[in-house]
């Protein structure tokens, strides 16, 4: 390693989670995912320091999830050799309903950190994925979403893998600070560890809270079902309308090619995979 | 010629005897398709000669379609299409001229095509035009790169705005957020519609809705699924949207943009629009990108999961020189698929297994490579929108699923291919 590489400030943002089936409070995916990275990033580029920060209501329950990240970090560090930044969570308290972001965006813009890493999407509340486009917006960073992994970060300019459907994987450089959103792509988080957890401590900073008037304004409920979509068969007459309920295949309108040479058949193929792009 | 009806009483004789040698001939002289079965009688009685209708069914008994589909059986394949074609055309065409409001869709165009998403969303689109039918809104799609679309009027489009520039190209969302800015200043669509969809809209649109209103931002409907009039919404319509990681349904007045989850409305189908293509008389500002796009990463393709993959190349029973398939799938850099009778022979690998007790898989491109099409197989690969089947037999269902088949020995045509390939690569893979 040079000795001129400087390590950076990754902060990352962590909220609380809400277990899919039984609804309790836990750490949420995305975020614990966007840790991994960050803690992986810490080894990657020796002297970073990671932050956690989250800004909400202090109970109980949300304490304890919280401290589901803090556990994460135990051991990563000292097998490292780095700094061992994470003892503590910075956590802005508000009131219950109230708007994160601009809590966010002035704690982010008094100590700017150079990347700041998000999960897409919240698991309670509204979780519109919003908050990183937000932060983007009024802080002016560039925003990638979707990461999958940092390849490096060199000279205030980091490479990334952002992650495509179907698998793919597309290489993105971008200029820091910059915000980075992490879903189900990013490799999946390790296990928290309970001690370290119940030790670290919190910092609670209290900010003024904006009420977030829109939210309190709808009407929220538990997810209903979505009604299954009926197939719609438009036929003029009983012999369409059995035809379409029990046709096994249809005489397809696709191109047969009998009778051809192996290179001319070939050739089409090829011609179609070009067609589509799938060849690289 | 003279005006005097000459009758042949042969001819007749011969049309009315079904045995006679020359009976199919002389009914199709003597009137063409559909007059030999149904005729005026001297009385004024129509008359119907059942046996010169029908046509003779797979198991040798005469069967008769009432619907009409189907004529005498020679015609039968040409009165097949052209009834395909009648019901293609019954769509009604629809121009709107003075448009009373803009509805803005920026469709997701994965692979150059609209997707089933877009083509709800263009659904849903036009659920918000059409909302009163004296004063229609026109659907105005913004398409980025170019496209391989045809039916852009078929799904529901009044005006296209295409943006082919190279900078659009790759993920350049600045670049697509200030032409986006640029519609907005310059059409001022009433609503804007995205598709919640990870390549295509979620990351766009989310930043369009905080760029729009003067930086002061719009706070979006996303993953929106249902819509319903409702006049004291301030634009007339609320929306149901899932949130919270889908587990909550959240009811509130329509933004002006939304994000829609797939099925969110029914496709158009019954219209016809005019599709017409809509310049901006400004010129887009360039944008400072920060994001520098270095392209597709090539991943390895057997560690996609089938059920993700974009290329799958499938064999079956008719492969024999399984090397040379791995060695296609290699070079093609597809992902290996198998039916299952290629797994039951142990060939490949059970989690490669396409079908009804495999996966379902939902690739752009399925090369079938000897598979003949069991039905629980063609189930798996519903999904899947370009088929292409390699196989001996013309008439087995693969081939009449396929957009593409070809008729030889698979071994010799993916050979053919794989050379092809390397070919065209300039023999890179040699050199490596």
């Amino acid at each position: 390693m040079r000795p001129e590489q400087q390590g950076i400030e990754v902060a990352v943002l962590v909220s609380v989670g809400r277990h899919p089936i039984t609804g309790r409070t836990r750490r949420a995916d995305q975020d614990a995912r966007g840790l991994e990275l960050a803690l992986g990033l810490e080894r990657q580029v020796p002297g970073s320091r990671v932050s956690l920060l989250h800004a909400g209501p202090r109970s109980e329950e949300s304490e304890a999830a919280l401290r589901g990240y803090l556990g994460m970090a135990a051991g990563a560090g000292m097998a490292a050799g780095a700094g061992m930044g994470l003892e503590t969570l910075t956590l802005l308290e508000q009131a219950e309903g109230s708007d994160a972001i601009p809590a966010l965006v002035e704690h982010l813009a008094a100590a700017p950190p150079q990347l700041v890493i998000t999960g897409a999407r919240a698991e309670r509340g509204e979780g519109s994925g919003l908050l990183p486009y937000a932060l983007a917006e009024r802080l002016g960073w560039p925003l990638v979403n979707g990461l999958a992994a940092v390849e490096k970060v060199e000279n205030g300019v980091a490479t990334l893998l952002q992650a495509l459907p179907r698998g793919q994987r597309r290489r993105l450089k971008v200029r820091l600070p910059a915000i980075v959103s992490v879903d189900a792509a990013a490799p999946a988080a390790r296990q928290s560890a309970f001690g370290p957890a119940r030790r670290a401590g919190l910092e609670v900073g209290r900010v003024a809270a904006e009420p977030d008037l829109a939210l309190a304004e709808w009407q929220l409920a538990p997810a209903r079902k979505r009604p299954k979509r009926l197939k719609i068969i438009k036929a003029a007459s009983a012999r369409d309308r059995f035809k379409a309920a029990a046709a096994k295949v249809e005489g397809g309108n696709g191109q047969v090619l009998e009778g051809v040479s192996a290179e001319q058949g070939a050739e089409a193929i090829f011609k179609l995979l070009k067609e589509e792009g799938i060849l690289r | 010629m003279s005006e005097i009806y000459r009758r042949d009483p042969r001819r007749e004789w011969i049309a009315r005897n079904r045995l006679h040698p020359e009976h199919t001939r002389v009914l199709a002289e003597l009137g063409g398709l559909g007059a030999t079965s149904e005729w005026l009688g001297p009385n004024g009685v129509i008359r119907k000669n059942p046996h010169a209708i029908g046509f003779i069914g797979p198991n040798g008994v005469k069967r008769i379609d009432r619907s009409g589909a189907q004529q005498v059986g020679q015609a039968a394949a040409s009165s097949i299409s052209a009834a395909r074609q009648a019901a293609q055309d019954n769509r009604r065409n629809v121009n709107i001229e003075a448009p009373a409001f803009l509805v803005a869709v920026v469709p997701e165009l994965s692979g150059g095509r609209l997707s089933s998403h877009d083509k709800d969303l263009l659904g849903l689109a036009r659920r918000l035009a059409d909302a009163d039918a004296e004063q229609p809104g026109a659907v105005v799609a913004i398409l980025f790169g170019k496209y391989k679309e045809d039916a852009l009027g078929e799904a529901g489009i009044d005006r296209v705005v295409h943006l082919d520039e190279e900078l659009y190209a790759g993920f350049a969302p600045e670049a697509r957020l200030a032409a986006l800015s640029a519609v907005e200043r310059e059409l001022a669509p009433r609503h804007w519609l995205l598709p919640d969809s990870p390549l295509g809209g979620a990351d766009l649109g989310r930043r369009l809705a905080l760029r729009l209103g003067g930086g002061q931002g719009e706070r979006p409907a996303t993953g929106l699924w249902q819509i319903e009039a409702d006049a004291e919404a301030p634009l007339g319509w609320r929306c149901t949207t899932r949130g919270a990681a889908g587990s909550l349904d959240i009811q509130r007045p329509l933004p002006r943009v939304a994000l829609a989850l797939a099925e969110c409305a029914e496709p158009v189908d019954e219209t016809r629009h005019a599709a017409e293509p809509l310049s901006l008389a400004e010129a887009i500002p360039s944008a400072l990108s920060r994001i520098e796009d270095l392209g597709q990463v090539a991943v390895d393709p057997a560690g996609v999961a089938l059920a993700e993959a974009e290329f799958i190349l499938s064999g079956g029973n008719g492969v024999k020189d399984w090397d040379g398939f791995h060695y296609a799938a290699k070079v093609l850099g597809a992902t290996e698929g198998a039916s299952r009778v290629a797994v039951d022979d142990g060939f490949i690998a059970r989690h490669r297994q396409v079908g009804a007790t495999g996966t379902w898989v939902t690739a752009r491109v399925y090369l079938a490579v000897g598979i003949s099409g069991a039905i629980q197989h063609l189930q798996g690969i519903q999904s899947c929108e370009k088929v292409v089947a390699i196989n001996l037999d013309p008439g087995c269902d693969m081939i009449k699923r396929a957009d593409l088949a070809v008729i030889g020995d698979s071994a010799e045509i993916l050979a053919a291919l794989v050379a092809k390939v390397e070919q065209q690569r300039g023999g890179q893979r040699d050199a490596a």
